[in-house]
């Protein structure tokens, strides 16, 4: 961040002396809901602060609470313990209607008895601007999303990626500090999908605004995201830029949720110089970058994903990671070949070989085979060594 | 044997787009008329006696065709009395039932609360309950609290029998809303008081309008109750029933052609407003 940048946001925040303030920022924050005499938690204890015009991610699977996180930001729920602030705000007792964000719903939730126009222009004139002014906030915001001309439609007669589109508007026309996305993608074709993708990230460059957007598809918190937090069971794993939660899980459940990975777990065998190594079968080697907590004799359990190794029938050179197993399943897929790999220990590695040689498989099913990795594709979970 | 049988079936030309009506298709073409007839001979019988140009007291045999008794309607200032009342009370009770029946709708639709079940018991045993049943013990009821039947016990007891019809209505309609519809409302900026009377409301109109209307039929033709709660107010229903020992003069069914007119009128604009707003 340049000197001047700096300046402008410590003056935002009204203290010249102090780091900028979050968009968003949760502190310590737990949802409980009480069902038949018993208490079942929702959120086990969030924290997080979201930066101005980030790009955010809540990813989980369903139930991991990714959405009643969101919920108690927009103000829906009632957190049970902590606090919700919004640029510093504390706004944990504020009803929605007076926090300064919107929500695009998952099902849209366009008013299906207003026009375009009119669903467009709903926020506007709650908070009474001027009629003018409306006029052309509600112009501006359905030129952005490409929605021009078409403001007497009621939602009804539009298809699902144009509602979403209305959807989308409506909240941007009240300018909000911040956008929430609830699984914004979530009823759209597949084809679709992929080109919203690319609108929103264009739009939200546009805006400049923070958007906060929850989704259980890892493929698209990785494609759009500046920052993920991957949440399980009511708190979050891990929180990082797309790259680090994808090369560098902090946990086994990251690790299987993001992606395939492969596990294996084993005892570190000696330390030379900077790498750890482990034996893996009777000739087998696995080397990783040797961290603090890596001694010999200490448990691990390394991570390496799929597309990292390589396939070979030859033993391959020192100097990296290297297996033997047998080959129980091999398919061609396009665009890449996918193979399992049954390791000596009885643990199977999925591989995956783009499709760049014409000579198809470069194994069957049956086969001895060599896999290989560099160290630094060995990655240990449960340990964060810096990216 | 065998090829002889299916010889005819596979020469036969595929049939396409129209076929031959079947004996099953006209049988339920016949049922139909058969029920229709059914439902609107004691209403045709009605209305055709409106127009009997019958000289003595009793209107039941035709005597030939007349438009006389329309311009005569008022003939009668205690069956005009009847009818006013009649009015009067369902127009109360509907406003009444509606607005209470709304509210329980929406809340038993939307939300989950501490005697949920009860309520819907309660509504359930008020619509089910015999009207014998309601009429008589309501009249003990006020009896034994003091109350003078007349006008507004009519009216308490109209309401109290048909805010049920309204409240099934309503809830049914809330059930079938989207709840995020509503908290859009509130997250673009509308208090809770807003957010239901720009989005929620006009979404449910359908569903209070039907039970305004179900609320209104049910009150302008109650017998069973007015009879027990009326005390010396009398109804149009009442009149007639007092009127029928010494002949129903055709009035009556002049008044009741009226009435069956303006019903099949809403009836016909609800269709043509509900066929507007599916576009």
């Amino acid at each position: 961040m340049t000197d001047i940048q700096q300046d402008m946001a410590a003056a935002e925040a009204g203290d010249p002396a102090a780091a900028p303030v979050p968009a968003i920022e949760l502190a310590g924050v737990v949802k409980e809901y009480h069902a038949r005499g018993e208490v079942v938690p929702a959120v086990r204890g969030v924290d997080l602060s979201i930066a101005e015009g980030e790009f955010f991610a809540l990813l989980g699977p369903s139930g991991c609470g990714k959405t009643t996180t969101m919920r108690m930001v927009a103000g829906f729920e009632d957190p049970t313990r902590g606090t919700v602030r919004l640029h510093g705000r504390d706004v944990t007792a504020v009803p929605p209607n007076r926090r300064d964000v919107n929500m695009v719903f998952q099902s849209y939730a366009l008013f299906p008895h207003m026009n375009v126009w009119d669903n467009v222009a709903f926020g506007l004139r709650r908070r009474g601007l001027p009629r003018e002014e409306v006029r052309r906030r509600v112009a501006e915001t359905l030129e952005i999303v490409d929605l021009a001309g078409r403001e007497r439609r009621r939602p009804r007669e539009l298809s699902g990626g144009q509602q979403q589109r209305v959807a989308l508007a409506r909240a941007l026309a009240n300018r909000p500090r911040a956008l929430l996305l609830d699984e914004p993608l979530g009823a759209l074709d597949l084809k679709l999908r992929q080109a919203m993708q690319g609108e929103l990230k264009r739009i939200q460059r546009e805006v400049g605004i923070t958007f906060v957007h929850v989704t259980h598809d890892q493929g698209e918190a990785l494609a759009m995201s500046d920052r993920i937090a991957v949440m399980n069971d009511g708190r979050i794993e891990q929180l990082g830029p797309p790259r680090e939660v994808y090369e560098r899980p902090a946990t086994r459940f990251v690790a299987g949720f993001i992606g395939t990975s492969n596990l294996l777990a084993g005892t570190v065998a000696e330390v030379v110089g900077d790498l750890a190594v482990l034996r893996a079968g009777e000739d087998g080697r696995v080397l990783l970058p040797a961290g603090d907590h890596l001694r010999p004799g200490g448990p691990v359990e390394i991570t390496v994903r799929p597309e990292k190794i390589s396939i070979e029938t030859v033993e391959p050179v020192p100097g990296v990671s290297a297996v033997r197993g047998t080959v129980t399943d091999a398919s061609y897929l396009g665009t890449a070949n996918s193979y399992l790999v049954r390791l000596p220990e009885g643990t199977e590695f999925t591989v995956f070989e783009q499709n760049v040689h014409d000579s198809g498989l470069t194994a069957r099913r049956g086969d001895t085979v060599w896999l290989s990795w560099q160290p630094q594709h060995s990655y240990a979970i449960g340990s964060r060594t810096p990216s | 044997m065998t090829s002889a049988a299916a010889g005819p079936d596979a020469a036969a030309p595929p049939h396409r787009g129209r076929r031959r009506p079947r004996w099953g298709d006209r049988l339920l073409r016949a049922y139909t008329w058969l029920v229709l007839a059914w439902l609107l001979a004691p209403v045709a019988v009605m209305i055709a006696f409106g127009f009997n140009d019958t000289r003595s007291k009793s209107n039941v045999s035709w005597q030939g065709f007349t438009t006389r008794w329309w311009g005569r309607l008022g003939d009668y200032p205690d069956l005009t009395a009847a009818v006013v009342n009649s009015l009067e009370i369902a127009a109360i009770a509907t406003v009444v039932a509606t607005a209470l029946g709304t509210g329980m709708g929406v809340a038993l639709g939307r939300y989950r609360f501490r005697g949920q079940g009860g309520t819907d018991l309660m509504m359930f045993a008020a619509i089910s309950a015999p009207e014998i049943v309601m009429g008589a013990s309501l009249l003990s009821l006020f009896v034994s609290l003091g109350v003078p039947t007349g006008f507004g016990t009519i009216v308490l007891a109209h309401v109290l029998f048909s805010v049920s019809f309204v409240a099934v209505t309503v809830r049914a309609r809330v059930a079938g809303m989207d709840p995020a519809v509503e908290e859009a409302a509130r997250d673009l900026g509308a208090s809770a008081w807003a957010a239901f009377w720009r989005v929620t409301f006009p979404m449910i109109l359908p569903g209070v309008l039907a039970g305004a209307l179900l609320a209104f039929a049910l009150s302008i033709d109650d017998f069973v109750i007015t009879q027990f709660t009326g005390g010396a107010t009398v109804t149009f229903p009442l009149w007639i029933y007092g009127a029928v020992r010494i002949g129903v003069p055709p009035q009556v069914n002049v008044l009741g052609t009226i009435i069956f007119g303006i019903g099949v009128l809403v009836a016909v604009l609800n269709a043509v407003a509900g066929r507007r707003r599916r576009g």
